[in-house]
């Protein structure tokens, strides 16, 4: 039983990034904008990470730093899908690519060095014994913040009046505009909120996750988020159970290696995995997409 | 509406745009985009200038950089004219690296697994590229068309897949006996091998194909009835619908063919360049091709010399990767600003941008 408590363990802290990044996108989409760009800006935020961890010597900076970054980060691309209108796919693709180009050019210098600062994890006394679910409350503050996140931006967006205007923006942009709300703020925040989040998972996998910097560090998690978001029908508790869900396929491909297959084929695995969770998200209850945002990736204008 | 003190921005929608303010638009665009990426050279200590200069007289300034940016056009011109025939259609392909990777892997089976005559052996090799590359594409276009899956997510995390696959075989199965546990096959035989011109590395049975392709391309896309419907699908889905046009049809045409030209641009890229398989055959010729598809405005010829002209960059980024001692990433850095300033100046291709300042008016 320990096992499994160690596999949730091993999980749960491979889905941290997985799950903070999701969380951004579901808010970014509800407010109506796609943003393809999310692997670019959590490759910075990694880097951010890193190059201010190493500087300062504290992971939190290392953190602020990269929150910092993804957010700033996205918005080019808040700018050219709010702003011009422009299409938000050539535009999100536009930034993974811009975002892999400056991390690994301004990241050279940092490839190979080793990190000393770590964060401590915190076991929660009692529960962290309970059999198999002991596994969850055995993490970093980080881990435990993200889960309580993930809640609180789920109790926002359907209990609060903010959360009605955001889910509004991205269903009805006319309406809500014509109600006096702006619908570009809403949406730049929104944008703003998910490189925010982004960067910071990305900061995860480069300071707690596989402590280091290297250009392909991201390996492709960002497109897995925006799988998840689907998956997640546009629900932040649903990108929970879903990032935790990817994080045992991470986990299981290291085990798996054990036993003798080899690790390019079971590399193979997270990303066979976010196409059947696309397709399963796809098929017959799930068929009408309950929560996808009507005004998804429809560029707002205000004509006059 | 944009509002400062005493400036004031209005947008005011095109009625139409001429084809030669679009074409300024776009090679303003790239124009503009220089500066910015000089921004980082000079935080790497280049000077921008020296870098532009090395850049361009790299890829353009001389014969032997001329052929070598036509080497790199082969792949990326191949997988750009696809790309580009599934974006008229709105099919968003982002897996051409992937039918790359796999068009490559099968020729590397006939050359050096399969006991095909041996002068019928690149032919087959062609052939079968093109049906790798059309079949990787085939799986995300299946599922769009029957479960509305998003092509980006599923061609992007296809990409992936073959790369690890590719990863598999020249670790694994199909590595070289000779190649001191290097990951790559052994060297294929002379009859898989596609002959050269003359004093260059330009493997013409590629080029031809690729001539030949934008052509036909060209003759499909302007002055054919599938041409038409593709370009109605693309602007228009439910009006392609009422004509009585089947718009899956027209999907799975378009990511077969843009799957098979990638598969093919895999094929010269064993048998042209390297003469065998190994780790990193396409150093991202697939995600480069999308940017010429754009910046080519989706027609197979204008795609073609954009894509010549970014081929060239590229050649003169790597030189200065090697003379100046910067990361082999950083054409993805061109890439994304050259993009980003393109759809940028598309904006202004649709709008016309006035500035109010104190009674003075000035148009963009």
């Amino acid at each position: 039983m320990d096992i499994v408590a160690s596999l949730l363990e091993e999980a749960v802290k491979a889905g941290t990034p997985l799950l903070l990044a999701t969380l951004g996108e579901v808010y970014c989409e509800r407010s109506g904008i796609l943003n393809l760009g999310l692997d670019g800006i959590m490759t910075i935020g990694a880097l951010a990470g890193f190059a201010a961890t190493w500087a300062t010597g504290s992971v939190w900076a290392g953190f602020l730093a990269a929150m910092a970054a993804g957010g700033i980060f996205s918005l080019i691309h808040a700018f050219t899908s709010i702003s011009l209108g422009v299409n938000q796919t050539v535009s999100g693709l536009a930034l993974t690519m811009l975002g892999t180009g400056i991390s690994s050019l301004l990241g050279a210098k940092y490839v190979g060095l080793p990190l000393r600062n770590r964060l401590m994890p915190i076991r929660i006394p009692v529960l962290s014994e309970i059999p198999v679910l002991g596994g969850l409350f055995r993490h970093d503050l980080l881990v435990y913040m993200s889960m309580v996140l993930a809640i609180v931006l789920w109790y926002v967006l359907f209990k609060t009046r903010l959360g009605i205007i955001i889910r509004a923006v991205g269903e009805k942009p006319e309406a809500v505009d014509a109600a006096g709300v702006n619908v570009y703020l809403v949406r730049y925040l929104c944008v703003f909120l998910g490189g925010v989040l982004g960067g910071l998972g990305g900061a995860y996998v480069s300071l707690c996750y596989t402590p280091g910097w290297r250009e392909d560090i991201m390996m492709g998690r960002g497109w897995i988020a925006l799988a998840l978001t689907i998956f997640s029908l546009w629900n932040p508790i649903g990108s929970l159970f879903g990032a935790f869900l990817f994080g045992s396929v991470e986990v299981l491909q290291f085990h798996l290696q054990e036993y003798g297959v080899p690790a390019s084929l079971l590399g193979t695995l997270p990303y066979v995995a976010t196409i059947m969770v696309l397709v399963v998200s796809s098929l017959g209850f799930m068929k009408k997409r309950l929560g996808a945002p009507a005004a998804l990736g429809v560029p707002y204008r205000r004509e006059g | 509406m944009m509002h400062a003190r005493g400036l004031r921005v209005k947008l005011e929608r095109r009625l139409a745009t001429s084809k030669t303010t679009t074409i300024l638009i776009r090679m303003l665009s790239i124009i503009l985009s220089l500066p910015l990426i000089g921004v980082c050279f000079a935080f790497y200590g280049v000077s921008p200038l020296d870098a532009y200069i090395k850049i361009f007289s790299g890829g353009f300034g001389s014969a032997h950089g001329v052929s070598e940016t036509i080497v790199k056009m082969l792949p990326i011109g191949l997988c750009a004219i696809g790309l580009a025939l599934a974006y008229k259609a709105r099919i968003l392909n982002i897996g051409a690296e992937g039918q790359l990777i796999m068009g490559s892997i099968a020729a590397t089976w006939v050359a050096l697994y399969s006991d095909f005559p041996q002068n019928l052996t690149i032919p087959i090799m062609f052939l079968s590229g093109f049906i790798a590359g059309a079949t990787w594409a085939f799986i995300p276009a299946l599922l769009k068309t029957t479960l509305n899956v998003n092509e980006v997510i599923v061609t992007l995390m296809m990409n992936y897949v073959s790369l690890n696959i590719l990863n598999y075989l020249v670790t694994g199965p199909w590595r070289g006996a000779a190649q001191w546990g290097f990951p790559q096959t052994d060297p294929f035989p002379s009859y898989a091998r596609l002959p050269l011109l003359t004093g260059t590395r330009i493997h013409y049975h590629t080029l031809i194909i690729l001539l030949a392709l934008t052509f036909l391309f060209y003759v499909l896309i302007h002055s054919t009835t599938v041409g038409y419907e593709i370009k109605l699908v693309g602007s228009n889905p439910n009006a392609a619908m009422y004509a009585g046009v089947s718009v899956s049809k027209i999907i799975l045409l378009v990511m077969v063919l843009s799957g098979g030209l990638a598969g093919i641009a895999g094929v010269g890229e064993v048998a042209g360049v390297q003469g065998r398989l190994m780790r990193g055959i396409s150093p991202g010729h697939g995600y480069t091709a999308i940017i010429p598809a754009w910046l080519g405005g989706l027609d197979p010829l204008a795609t073609l010399l954009a894509s010549f002209f970014i081929s060239g960059l590229m050649v003169g980024g790597d030189r200065i990767q090697v003379s100046l001692g910067l990361p082999a990433s950083l054409v993805y850095l061109f890439n994304g600003m050259i993009l980003i300033f393109f759809i940028t100046g598309e904006f202004l291709t649709k709008y016309r941008v006035s500035i109010e300042m104190g009674g003075r008016r000035i148009w963009i």
